[in-house]
């Protein structure tokens, strides 16, 4: 496996440019004559398929759900993140950057995230143009706010529904396409397999959910969007359907894997409060502006918050990191509430959460503004626990939520196969080991937008191609293979569904592979997994048949990828010698219980190669150089 | 978080195909906890039936924090359930008291036929939004953002109106099976903005002239769509589609 990142040279600044003049074009008579496949509908894949489809490529869509519109980018909440610096406050395309490759503890590319804050400004324009209702202020002006891990206001937001009128407004492009006739929409698909002719990415292999039917798609490229895979941890942010079944069939046909370990826990979600539970509900990072964090400072300590003066109560978070307070970053947040929860202090009839009070806020700003800025939050807090914030604190504890980790791309957004190219959170690319809040929805239309109908051109007219139809050996060995699966997985006919599974890989990767790490859980967990995906193909129930619509069936096929899959995640965490961002060794800490990098060793992104089945994934390194900022200690004390 | 549990009779509409006439089941469901929220008890109830044999209750479902609008459907005669501004998957069972009978059916209208069980095909929408529900913008035309101010106002009412999440509720909800309040509100939203203007007349007359085609009943005012809908879109929104419509019909060129 060659690993070359294609990272145009010259200064920073420049190399978007350069790169994009140095791309070959396709002309515009002949985009006509290429065919492109995008697999997934939130933001990454509907901008991208609407993109391509405005500038004449032929595109076919592929999404899970009933409509596009489902998409799981409909549930960020908090807002989007671009270099305007409408406030005045010292903004930049360069402290944008910085503030990124810093949040991400020093782990992404300098070029991809630099380019990533020159486009920022770019996808604010197109989605005012496409009718996003942003917050205004009375002047009729964009409105700004802060998020995590940023001391200026730069983040753009829809109430707390900014992914959906983001999503949206993306989909309602889609649906422009679809009727002007470039884009052909197949909702209800799922991808089984992808394929390969010649080493080239040309096709794709699905199952219409409705009738079980397998179905094969022939392109010149293939663009996987199909989002992150938080629900290995079955507890998560993500929606149900969420899944790494079509990143790992590729790599499993030659995709590099990167850095599979590096997992976001959010700080701010729901507490667990039950085991029917299905999910995990995020309360926004953006609640972080005006509410506080704090856990009483005597352990134990039952009584409830209103009786605990402010001398008891210890504001963890404004204590650890004085500078940014209650905004530091989500790994830092995360670890610090479990740290707290740990020693005892923490709250609930579990101890497993701590308070996020808006009292302060509600008397300095009254609660009509509150209930501007969060209602919907605060409203949908009520409906899952039942009690009122606007009276009592939240109680939150951290969840998994967001997989910096996915398919290697290079700067073209490529993955190690060609014509495969890789969006949004299922690639790599710009977090490095933590994401920053309102960061995601800028990546997935930057990716989507503004990145990608260049490079697809520029791969398109520098690649020769054959004649390839659906009827070639490789597609039909790709059906034969996708029914062979489904078959099998029917037959065993054991006495577990697959929702029982997934819970217990959750919790086995929770546990282990969760906010903290060690080398013994991480080995052990390794053997827990193997046993369970062992026990999984001999003892798997699923009801019905494969002819029609059959959502246990579906469950399965997502779950049996997780199985394989949790244990590369086990092996790069077992892989990094050092702690950075989100992934916490504990071997590798400071005094203070932050995480201790190894830049001398460890500056480097982990590739991993399938080698077959059984065998184990080979490792390959793609050192990170960093010419224009210094590595340094990430302090936001 | 309260505690306890109740139990329940559910009623439940199961349907093999499109074509299958379908019927309902009784199942009885015991101890389920009041914190549980309604899918997930859709979730053990579908676990028990999995070992028992038996298929279990199909029902789609996604975000399960109320904002993808894939799940939905009619319990005791109401989408959604009883809980006002709720979807399916944010109503808990502590809304439920011990011993109720709870008749649960898929969203019902011509234009969503059932697909199984509690699935039903909610594409009609997607044709609607094809017919005119964008604004025609090309990656790389638009203007710098703040070129153009849009008072603070239009703004939020244009956001109470993009808050829809396409459930289908309201087409449920209404006697005459009308997309009305969909229609109405994606309208609104974009004629409220100033970059949506330019097409508004065109859009009022495509996506009326669509939603007619598919199916959809018209609006006589019952306004139970209003009540219904989980992210509480008002009727104003259907009174600003009529205006918009007429004004389109009467005023302006475009011809559908």
């Amino acid at each position: 496996m060659q690993l070359d990142a294609k990272i145009p040279g010259g200064p920073l600044e420049g190399k978007w440019d350069r790169h994009r003049f140095e791309l070959k074009l396709v002309s515009p008579a002949n985009k006509r004559k290429y065919d492109i496949l995008v697999v997934g509908t939130g933001l990454a894949g509907a901008s991208a398929s609407s993109a391509l489809a405005e500038l004449g490529y032929n595109v076919k869509t592929f999404c899970l759900q009933d409509s596009p519109r489902r998409a799981h980018s409909i549930a960020a909440q908090g807002g989007i993140n671009a270099a305007k610096n409408y406030p005045n406050d010292g903004d930049s395309i360069w402290r944008l950057f910085y503030d990124t490759i810093k949040g991400g503890d020093f782990r992404s590319r300098e070029a991809n995230v630099y380019r990533l804050a020159q486009v920022s400004n770019l996808i604010i324009d197109h989605c005012v143009a496409l009718g996003i209702p942003f917050a205004r202020e009375y002047g009729g002006l964009l409105a700004n706010r802060s998020f995590g891990g940023a001391q200026v206001s730069r983040t753009f937001y829809a109430r707390g529904q900014t992914g959906q009128q983001l999503l949206l407004c993306c989909y309602q492009g889609l649906m422009r396409q679809v009727t002007k006739g470039q884009v052909q929409m197949f909702p209800r698909r799922e991808m089984l397999d992808l394929v390969l002719v010649n080493g080239q990415a040309r096709g794709i292999v699905v199952r219409n959910l409705l009738n079980g039917q397998i179905e094969s798609h022939t392109a010149h490229a293939v663009v996987l969007a199909t989002g992150g895979y938080a629900n290995v941890f079955f507890l998560s942010t993500n929606g149900a359907s969420g899944n790494v079944s079509a990143i790992w069939k590729a790599y499993k046909k030659g995709a590099g894997f990167a850095n599979p370990c590096f997992t976001q826990i959010h700080p701010t979600c729901i507490p667990v409060h039950g085991d029917y539970q299905s999910k995990l509900t995020l309360m926004s990072e953006s609640l972080r502006n005006d509410g506080r964090v704090w856990v009483p400072k005597q352990p134990g300590d039952k009584r409830p918050p209103p009786e605990i003066p402010e001398s008891e109560r210890d504001y963890f978070l404004e204590r650890l990191y004085p500078s940014f307070g209650n905004l530091a970053p989500r790994d830092l947040a995360s670890r610090a509430v479990k740290l707290m929860c740990d020693q005892g202090k923490g709250v609930g009839p579990t101890g497993q959460a701590v308070y996020l009070d808006f009292a302060d806020a509600i008397k300095r700003l009254g609660r009509e503004e509150i209930e501007a800025r969060y209602g919907n939050l605060f409203q949908m807090y009520r409906k899952i626990v039942d009690q009122d914030p606007y009276e009592t604190p939240m109680m939150i504890y951290p969840a998994a939520h967001y997989t910096m980790g996915g398919l290697w791309v290079d700067y073209n957004l490529m993955s190690t196969i060609n014509g495969l190219f890789v969006l949004g959170e299922a690639n790599f690319s710009d977090h490095g080991a933590n994401r920053l809040g309102a960061s995601a929805l800028m990546q997935g239309l930057a990716d989507g937008y503004f990145i990608l109908p260049y490079t697809v051109g520029g791969y398109l007219a520098d690649t020769r191609f054959s004649e390839v139809t659906t009827s070639h050996p490789a597609f039909r060995e790709a059906e034969a293979e996708a029914r062979a699966r489904t078959e099998r997985l029917l037959s065993i006919r054991g006495r577990r569904t697959a929702a029982s599974f997934h819970r217990e890989l959750g919790m086995i990767m929770w546990e282990y592979c969760g906010m903290s790490r060690n080398d013994e859980g991480l080995k052990k967990a390794r053997k827990l997994v193997a046993d369970l995906r062992r026990e999984f193909w001999e003892n798997l129930l699923i009801p019905g048949s494969e002819a029609d619509l059959n959502q246990s069936l579906e469950r399965a096929g997502r779950v049996a990828d997780f199985l394989e899959f949790a244990e590369l995640m086990l092996i790069d965490a077992l892989a990094r010698r050092e702690s950075c961002g989100c992934h916490f060794n504990e071997a590798f800490q400071t005094e203070d219980h932050e995480p201790l990098r190894d830049d001398a060793n460890m500056c480097h992104v982990a590739v991993w190669e399938y080698a077959g089945e059984g065998q184990e994934p080979i490792f390959h390194k793609e050192p990170l150089v960093f010419e224009n900022v210094k590595l340094t200690v990430r302090s936001y004390k | 978080m309260s505690g306890g549990n109740i139990n329940l009779t559910l009623r439940v509409w199961r349907q093999n195909s499109p074509q299958d006439p379908g019927h309902f089941e009784v199942y009885q469901v015991e101890n389920i906890s009041t914190d549980a929220s309604f899918l997930e008890m859709l979730d053990l109830i579908n676990e028990r039936l999995a070992l028992e044999g038996k298929e279990p209750i199909a029902f789609d479902h996604d975000c399960r924090e109320g904002i993808c609008g894939m799940c939905g459907c009619v319990v005791n005669g109401r989408p959604h359930g009883p809980e006002r501004e709720t979807t399916l998957c944010q109503l808990h069972m502590r809304r439920f008291r011990d011993g109720e009978v709870l008749v649960i059916e898929p969203l019902r209208a011509r234009a969503f036929p059932v697909i199984k069980d509690l699935v039903v095909d909610r594409s009609a929408f997607d044709a609607i939004i094809q017919a005119g529900g964008f604004i025609s913008v090309n990656t790389g035309q638009a203007p710098e953002a703040n070129t153009l101010p849009v008072p603070r106002d239009h703004a939020e009412l244009a956001m109470d109106a993009a808050a829809c999440i396409g459930c289908g509720a309201c087409v449920a909800a209404c006697p005459n099976a009308s997309a009305m309040l969909f229609v109405g509100a994606k309208i609104s939203h974009l004629a409220l903005m100033p970059q949506g203007r330019p097409e508004a007349a065109r859009r009022a007359l495509a996506m009326v002239a669509r939603m007619d085609s598919l199916g959809f009943g018209n609006c006589t005012n019952h306004r139970e769509c209003e009540v219904e809908c989980p992210k509480g879109i008002s009727i104003a929104n259907i009174a600003r589609l009529n205006r918009e419509f007429i004004k389109a019909a009467l005023a302006s060129p475009e011809k559908i």
